[in-house]
């Protein structure tokens, strides 16, 4: 099989207040079986061979697990699959097509560098309540408690959200109640997470407002993008738990 | 035995002193973790907050060590590369984590758990440690579930359990494929409420580049913030270092893209011994490597060989067919022919080397890369005969999906395609019973650390490890030393820290200033190769001798010819690589040193010059039966110095394995 040319069109931008722009990039001979970022990965050596300063971009495990890679890719976050950015492969791509790549957008993700964001802001949601106060060591036997079957999968299966932020960036408000509402549903869900419940549902949305994401209209396309398939309704359920928070006084 | 050419093999390196004291209590072996956790002395709660900890790494072993001593109420800086302390790379565990609940009533205890640990390292691990992991695992559980990490359960809302590794009891909890995201996320969200509660603060995209020692003990740390650039001094009562593996010294490895060797080699070049860096664990079933343009490699859940039939064709001549049209009788389905009882079963190692050797003689399958195929089927036709689609599917459909996503070919028409790949370092800095290294006041936990898995590492039990030493083990032990603390107040003006300072910014100013010709992905792809060949599934001491002399010119090549564009102050991602690279350049050359000191095959170290009749490895225990620590030779080329720990097998008898 021969490789594929393609036209890149790339956001660069030096640094946090510099202004940036799309350069274009041609990359040839591009091979179907590489992922994305391996694409990427070719390109920053022939920047570097040039003489040209490579591109930023964030990946670690490349496996679709860390939540680290994140691209606006023609304009879909992680790109046309329903993936993340590092298990898109060029396959998905035809020869002479034209792509853009761009990085997360969102007033609560400025840009670091390139296609670099801060994230920190998820960080913080979690500090304000995503958590299940329990000292180490203070555990009591793990069979103590049974979680039936049907929450125990439903709560896994909110928890698989990788904080990759990919719903943020998909959402014309730029909200992160996806990735809040799989929290909430991932603690809310088990019994160990009762006791916090009404607490944790109200200090996590001050702070997911506080750090200037926007509220939810429903329109669905953060579940779209989710690399996870995390479904809609774990914000319903947020919307739920905190209605029923506020009723309890908090 | 193997014959040694000359002295100290070409003078590569010197003697030192044995290691006596490993501060493990005697007695009973079920004492001993109660004995010394008797001994280790208090910290009024009140001091607490005056007593610091630095902890660099926020995976399992990190994550969890900085959320106790949080709460412990003592003052904790935590360090991670990346964006946040969720993304360290326990994330991408899959299958699952060993803990002697015995929920299954099927013979498991924490001897057995113990027993089974010790037999998996093949002898080459400390009895106390791996007593105490074996202890402290039921812990682990309890501590998880009360997090709120979403174990599997079964319909009565009880925990489930598996089988893993090709141990015969069901001690494996797990959490679909994804394991170690979830004892992560509960280790990060312990992490992230001391945060908030203003015990621990958070330094994420900042990478450790130096340890300070200071008038004999570790009191901080130099790191450069990856953000700005700027290098900056941290200080304290105590260092940890929870920095996971080095695999990434062959370049492509399951390991994510970050992981390195910089914080625990930096370590070593102050003062840490290095314990078997050579012992290396490859993994049978990952995905082959495609192309010139790999980056990393995948791991598949090395339960497909439940299911699933190894094979090559028979005639090289076959290899570029469509394997389905390849007869029966032109297939050679490898390991059940060489191993009729346990097949597809065997362990990794020899799961490993048979494919190796199978492509080594021109019969692998798929792309060519270089000038040999390297890949064997992995063959779901049978399975999916007697058992149905839906049933494969139910079993194995995430991996499956995976590995149709990763190579365009579906593998329930198609047989897959695996080759073996390195995924863990049994190796790391040495430590005591209470993990700490051989520099007074630092400690080294996880994958980091030498400690708990001898030769070669059974499945499942990297993660218990890490969550063992963070939550339970180091917490004591630090408390001990802490007591003595706190230390004398450190300012940036001491000595060593000027030192230390001075050596990191010269680096990273050097690293600029070469300006030569490569990238510093050629260089490592180069070093991967070097390790891969050399240094890999198997060794000999013609290979390991010219792999040495292959790797310092290299390395020599390197600081001449290097490109690193852009500044210092500024996120700068080829910056960062080379510093990891140029530690690796180094490294390297000791796991080489070290594998050829060995003149044994044992775990996932095989010597080809060591082996029985049948092709397994073969211990040499009256001359190998050590731990081999390493010091560093000093800066100016000095010969790397071994230290030896002997290995006494008080309860546990030593036996040579066999899988005929
Ligand atoms: C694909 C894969 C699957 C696996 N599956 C299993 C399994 O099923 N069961 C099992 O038991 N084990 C498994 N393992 C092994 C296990 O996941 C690891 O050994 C273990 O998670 C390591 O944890 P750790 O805390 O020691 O280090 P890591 O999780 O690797 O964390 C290292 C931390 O150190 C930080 N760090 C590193 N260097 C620096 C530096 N210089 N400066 C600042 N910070 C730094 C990183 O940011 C990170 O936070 C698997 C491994 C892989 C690769
Ligand atoms: S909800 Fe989905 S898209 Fe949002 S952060 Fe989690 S995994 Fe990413
Ligand atoms: S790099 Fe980890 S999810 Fe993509």
């Amino acid at each position: 099989m021969t490789g594929m040319n393609l036209t890149l069109k790339i956001w660069r931008q030096a640094g946090p207040r510099a202004k940036g722009e799309m350069v274009t990039y041609p990359v040839t001979d591009i091979s179907p079986d590489m992922s994305f970022l391996e694409m990427l990965d070719v390109l920053n050596e022939q920047l570097t061979a040039r003489g040209e300063e490579p591109i930023a971009f964030d990946s670690d495990c490349r496996e679709g697990i860390c939540g680290m890679c994140g691209l606006m890719i023609s304009g879909k976050a992680h790109g046309p699959e329903v993936t993340t950015t590092c298990q898109l492969h060029m396959r998905s791509f035809s020869d002479g097509d034209e792509i853009t790549v761009e990085p997360w957008r969102a007033d609560a993700f400025p840009v670091i560098k390139d296609l670099v964001v801060d994230r920190e802001a998820f960080d913080r949601i979690i500090q304000a309540g995503g958590f299940i106060s329990a000292n180490t060591g203070a555990a009591p036997e793990a069979h103590s408690v049974p979680v039936p079957k049907p929450k125990a999968d439903r709560s896994f299966m909110a928890a698989a959200c990788i904080g990759c932020g990919a719903c943020v960036a998909a959402c014309p408000n730029a909200s992160g109640m996806l990735f809040l509402g799989a929290k909430i549903t991932h603690l809310g869900e088990l019994p160990q997470g009762q006791p916090e419940r009404d607490a944790r549902v109200v200090a996590m949305v001050n702070q997911h407002d506080h750090e200037g994401f926007g509220g939810c209209t429903n329109i669905g396309e953060c579940s779209l993008a989710c690399p996870k398939e995390i479904p809609q309704d774990v914000i319903n359920q947020l919307n739920l738990d905190l209605r029923r928070a506020l009723t309890h006084g908090h | 035995m193997t014959q040694q050419t000359s002295g100290l093999i070409h003078g590569l390196y010197a003697e030192g002193d044995p290691i006596q004291d490993t501060k493990a209590p005697a007695g009973p072996i079920a004492d001993r973790w109660n004995t010394r956790k008797f001994e280790s002395a208090l910290v009024n709660p009140a001091n607490r907050r005056k007593l610091s900890v630095i902890i660099v790494g926020t995976g399992l072993a990190g994550g969890a060590a900085a959320a106790t001593l949080g709460e412990a109420g003592y003052h904790v800086k935590s360090f991670c590369y990346q964006d946040s302390p969720r993304r360290a790379h326990s994330i991408a565990a899959q299958g699952g984590i060993n803990a002697a609940k015995n929920y299954k009533e099927d013979g498991d205890s924490t001897f057995r758990l113990f027993y089974d640990t010790v037999k998996g390292g093949d002898y080459r691990s400390r009895e106390s440690n791996v007593y105490r992991l074996a202890e402290v695992s039921a812990n682990i559980i309890d501590q998880c579930v009360a997090q709120g990490v979403p174990f599997a359960r079964e319909y009565g809302g009880l925990l489930d359990n598996r089988s893993f590794g090709g141990v015969q009891v069901s001690r494996t909890f797990y959490a679909r494929g994804q394991t170690g995201q979830q004892l992560l996320i509960g280790a990060y969200q312990a992490l992230e409420r001391q945060v908030a509660a203003g015990t621990v603060e958070m330094y994420s995209r900042h990478e450790m580049l130096e340890v300070i020692v200071a008038d004999g003990r570790a009191r901080g740390i130099i790191a450069r913030d990856l953000v700005t650039g700027e290098v900056e001094t941290h200080l304290a009562d105590v260092v940890v270092l929870a920095t996971g593996g080095y695999g990434n010294v062959f370049f492509l490895s399951t390991n994510a893209m970050g992981s390195n060797v910089t914080a625990t080699w930096r370590a070593h070049r102050k003062g840490a011994y290095f314990g078997n860096p050579c012992y290396t664990q490859i993994h049978p079933t990952c995905i082959p490597v495609a192309g010139e343009h790999q980056s990393k490699l995948t791991l598949m859940s090395e339960s497909l060989r439940n299911d699933g039939r190894i094979w090559v064709p028979k005639r090289a001549e076959d290899c570029d067919k469509d394997p389905r049209e390849i007869p029966e009788e032109d297939r050679d389905y490898y390991l059940e022919r060489i191993y009729p009882s346990f097949g597809n079963l065997v362990p990794r190692d020899i799961a490993s080397r048979a494919a190796k050797y199978v492509c080594d003689e021109g019969r692998g399958v798929g792309p060519k890369v270089g000038d040999f195929r390297r890949g064997v089927y992995l063959d779901f036709t049978d399975a999916l005969r007697r058992m149905s689609k839906e049933a494969v599917a139910e079993k194995y459909g995430n991996l499956l999906d995976m590995y149709q996503r990763i190579t365009g070919e579906n593998p329930y028409e198609v047989p897959m395609r695996i080759y073996p790949a390195v995924h863990y370092t049994m190796g790391g800095l040495w430590v005591d019973y209470d993990l700490q290294s051989s520099i007074p006041g630092l400690f080294v936990a996880g994958e980091a650390n030498f400690s708990d898995h001898g030769a070669n590492r059974l499945g499942a039990s990297a993660l218990m490890q890490g969550l063992a030493d963070g939550y339970f083990v180091l917490p004591n032990t630090i408390r001990d030393y802490l007591a003595k603390g706190p230390f004398e107040k450190l300012d940036d003006s001491h000595e060593a820290v000027v030192e230390a300072k001075a050596s990191v910014d010269a680096r990273i100013a050097k690293l600029l200033e070469i300006n030569g010709d490569r990238t510093v992905d050629s260089f490592h792809r180069e070093l991967g190769n070097i390790m891969w060949e050399y240094c890999g599934m198997e060794r000999t001491e013609e290979g390991l001798l010219k792999a040495i002399d292959l790797i310092r010119a290299l390395r020599d090549e390197f600081w001449r010819n290097v490109r690193v564009l852009g500044a210092a102050d500024t996120l700068n991602q080829s910056l960062e690589r080379a510093g990891r690279v140029a530690d690796f350049l180094e490294l390297g050359e000791l796991m080489c040193i070290d594998a050829l000191h060995r003149r044994e095959s044992c775990g996932g170290h095989f010597r080809a010059e060591s082996q029985t009749e049948d092709g397994e490895a073969l211990r040499h225990d009256d001359e190998f039966a050590y731990v081999a620590a390493w010091e560093w030779g000093g800066d100016n080329g000095g010969a790397p110095i071994l230290h030896k720990e002997d290995l006494v097998y008080e309860f546990v008898e030593m036996k040579q394995r066999s899988y005929k």
